[in-house]
């Protein structure tokens, strides 16, 4: 099963690279083919070497498979390894089959677009690096793959390039992204300094014995790393360029920024979780970090009306829910939260992808209304994705991961009462913005004229999503029900457990108090904005209440500050400097040169004699010089 | 060898020579005396050559005195075919009228 692993994020290659050769010459139909198909032979790839690994765990715990050495320098030779484990496995098998459901949906999406070879190259490429980075076996090539997904998201974020501002907030993705990713850059660079490799194996392996557990080496090291996590996964202070992200197509909303390459920096920590072991404060700031994240963006869009931006900050807000799991110490949590949030996060921006398309690229949920006769299909796929990421209990997926991810907010030796408290006022203001939502846009009149309905092509995946997001949660049950533990059987191999506080009982009551924050979140969005809308429109009159909404809804205005701290100043410097002050100097030199060299033409007179004089007089110096000295 | 003449004497001869010769090339217009000039600084070199010669014994201040004198041979030759074919072309030996560049 080893050397089937480079077919995994081969396939995608080879199909970015038709797309890229010959994609001007091909049908529209070949090109979704090869677009898509690429990515379900990956697919299915994942699911036979999925299936041996499960049935056949290997007795190393992980598949490898070495293609080549990427280059050598002294003792630093970082090969070209592919690498295989439970942590990759769930990785490798939410890429791909997400992707491959995106894909074909995308065929029907994109079958009125002019440059769909571009779009599925971009996104053939995006998959592959995406795969490359949750295969690598070192960080070297993980943080290729890094780099890598975010061009993709560069790309595809200003795919329709010809409005400015998409080019803009492709711009900033990029440009914001790049913060932490230098930050983990320098992470890198300490690490080799340390360890003399990048191998991920070996670094958990020596990481433990080298540092001791707290020490400053290992929390500077754990930070930078961490850095570069939130930039990519738009995290507290690094998020901002998340909900500008939208102006891309809905299926790479979909797929980039909410399903995969956003969850990259959770990747990124749980598969260095040894060196945030070593260090307790980086987990505490993990932590407080998720957490903030999650009241912060779930309060804004609570306020939005742009349906695409209701969906990313929603989509922060639940990688804020990860981060908090990684913050105390809940791995298996984190992940099961990502596998589960991939299903339904992307189901509902393709659904709202289709509803989008319906009403003529109409994004505003105020004037869509009354969708729940018209567009049945995406209205119960829509529902479905809703109730889960609303953690309906009992029936949906998104119940039981959030609740994992709450009960050990409280209960792991790295919870508190403080953090458990957010996430549940988290997840009320979750399911109070995802009712809105869903009331806004499916009940009420209709406002806007519905264009095509959404073909088949878009609805099987739908439907596809909303069947995962109902069971994929029932493989990992609370343990005082049920107690299955499918999930955590995958990765508790990669993964350490989490420990649970000793004077904790009573997950029963927890889980009765989520419940019903949840439930309390949707009667009052349905108070608020179905049964009695009043209440809204007077606070509208009201001028606090419109300057919090004004607030929340230019999401606590992190755009104005940064561009007053960090833009102002730097555009002010460029400006002082705008004729560039050390130029000076070297404009200077020039122009002493061409007056020396203005005088001096003028002893070249052709005179023979004036040469002689001259050729006398720095004789005599020379001699005179001789004599003196 | 003796030393009747004192070498420093025969020196300063030479010296007086070449310091006139310079002093034609710098003040003369004519080409044909800037030549002669030349002619004099290259003796005045030689009988310097000569006299340290005589001085310390050594045979190799008359080896370059024939030097000289055949470089000074050629020279002349050289210089006065070049000065007939400026003259040819420019009707002119006054060098301030032969001279082009402008400095």
């Amino acid at each position: 099963m080893d050397n089937l692993l480079w077919l995994i994020p081969g396939f995608p290659l080879v199909g970015f690279l038709i797309l890229t050769l010959a994609g001007k010459n091909m049908s529209r139909l070949a090109r979704g083919l090869t677009g898509a198909g690429s990515i379900c032979l990956s697919a299915i790839v994942v699911l036979i070497v999925g299936w041996n690994f499960l049935i056949n765990p290997p007795a190393a715990g992980n598949y490898t498979q070495t293609l080549w050495t990427w280059f050598e320098i002294a003792n630093f030779k970082p090969t070209i390894t592919l690498y295989l484990d439970g942590l990759s496995l769930v990785f490798v098998f939410v890429i791909t089959f997400i992707a491959a459901l995106i894909h074909i949906y995308s065929i029907a999406f994109m079958a009125e677009e002019a440059d769909d070879a571009r779009f599925f190259a971009s996104m053939n490429l995006f998959v592959f690096c995406m795969l490359i980075l949750v295969l690598a076996s070192n960080l070297l090539l993980l943080y290729l793959g890094w780099e890598g997904v975010g061009l993709c998201s560069y790309l595809l974020i200003g795919f329709w390039y010809q409005k400015s501002e998409n080019g803009y907030a492709a711009r900033k993705a990029f440009i914001i992204t790049r913060v932490g990713d230098t930050a983990m850059a320098i992470g890198l660079f300490i690490l080799v300094y340390q360890f003399g490799t990048l191998d991920i194996v070996a670094i958990s392996h020596s990481a433990p014995e080298m540092w001791q557990a707290g020490s400053k080496i290992a929390t500077l090291c754990a930070l930078l790393l961490l850095a570069g996590g939130l930039g990519k996964s738009a995290q507290l202070p690094l998020q901002t360029w998340l909900p500008d992200a939208m102006a891309g197509p809905s299926p790479v909303s979909a797929l980039i920024h909410a399903a995969t390459m956003v969850t990259a920096g959770v990747y990124l920590i749980a598969r260095m979780h040894v060196i945030f072991q070593l260090s307790p404060v980086t987990q505490m700031i993990i932590a407080i970090i998720g957490a903030a994240t999650l009241i912060i963006a779930g309060l804004s869009a609570i306020v939005q009306y742009d349906i695409k931006r209701v969906l990313a900050y929603s989509t922060m807000s639940q990688i804020g829910y990860m981060f908090l799991a990684l913050g105390v110490g809940a791995w298996s949590a984190a992940v099961f939260h990502f596998m589960i949030h991939a299903f339904f996060k992307a189901l509902l921006f393709l659904a709202a992808g289709a509803i989008i398309e319906a009403l003529h690229h109409e994004h505003n949920m105020f004037k869509m209304g009354g969708l729940k006769k018209s567009l049945p299909v995406i209205f119960w796929t829509f529902l479905i994705g809703s109730a889960s990421l609303a953690a309906l209990p009992l029936i949906t997926a998104g119940f039981y991961s959030k609740d994992q991810i709450l009960w050990y907010s409280w209960a792991s030796d790295g919870g508190s009462p403080l953090l458990w408290f957010t996430a549940l006022l988290g997840a009320f203001i979750t399911a109070a913005y995802t009712t809105r939502m869903m009331l806004i846009t499916f009940w009420g009149e209709a406002k806007t004229h519905l264009g095509m309905r959404p073909g088949k092509l878009m609805t099987i995946p739908l439907l596809i999503l909303a069947v995962f997001s109902l069971v994929a949660g029932f493989i990992e049950l609370p343990h005082n029900f049920g107690h299955v533990q499918l999930f955590s059987e995958i990765t508790e191999k990669v993964l350490p457990g989490t420990n649970i506080r000793a004077a904790v009982s009573g997950e029963f009551i927890y889980q009765i108090i989520a419940v019903l924050t949840t439930l309390a979140g949707i009667y009052t969005a349905y108070i608020l904005y179905y049964r009695k809308p009043m209440i809204i429109i007077n606070l509208k009159h009201s001028k606090s209440a419109l300057g919090l909404y004004q607030f929340l809804l230019s999401g606590w205005r992190f755009d104005k500050l940064y561009d007053t701290v960090f833009v102002r100043p730097i555009v002010y410097l460029a400006n002082l400097n705008k004729d560039d002050v050390i130029d000076k100097f070297y404009q200077g030199i020039t122009w002493l040169t061409g007056r020396a060299y203005r005088a001096l033409s003028f002893t070249q007179s052709g005179s023979l004699r004036w040469y002689v004089m001259g050729l006398l007089i720095g004789a005599i110096f020379i001699l005179t010089i001789q004599i003196i000295l | 060898m003796n030393s009747l003449i004192p070498i420093d004497m025969v020196i300063l001869l030479a010296a007086i020579l070449f310091v006139m010769g310079i002093a034609g090339v710098v003040i003369r217009k004519n080409i044909i005396f800037m030549l002669l000039s030349v002619e004099i600084m290259l003796n005045a070199s030689a009988l310097a050559f000569i006299a340290a010669g005589a001085k310390w014994g050594q045979p190799e201040g008359q080896v370059m005195f024939i030097f000289i004198l055949v470089m000074a041979a050629a020279e002349v030759s050289i210089g006065l075919a070049l000065i007939l074919q400026i003259y040819h072309q420019h009707k002119s030996l006054d060098i301030d009228i032969l001279k082009e560049m402008k400095g």
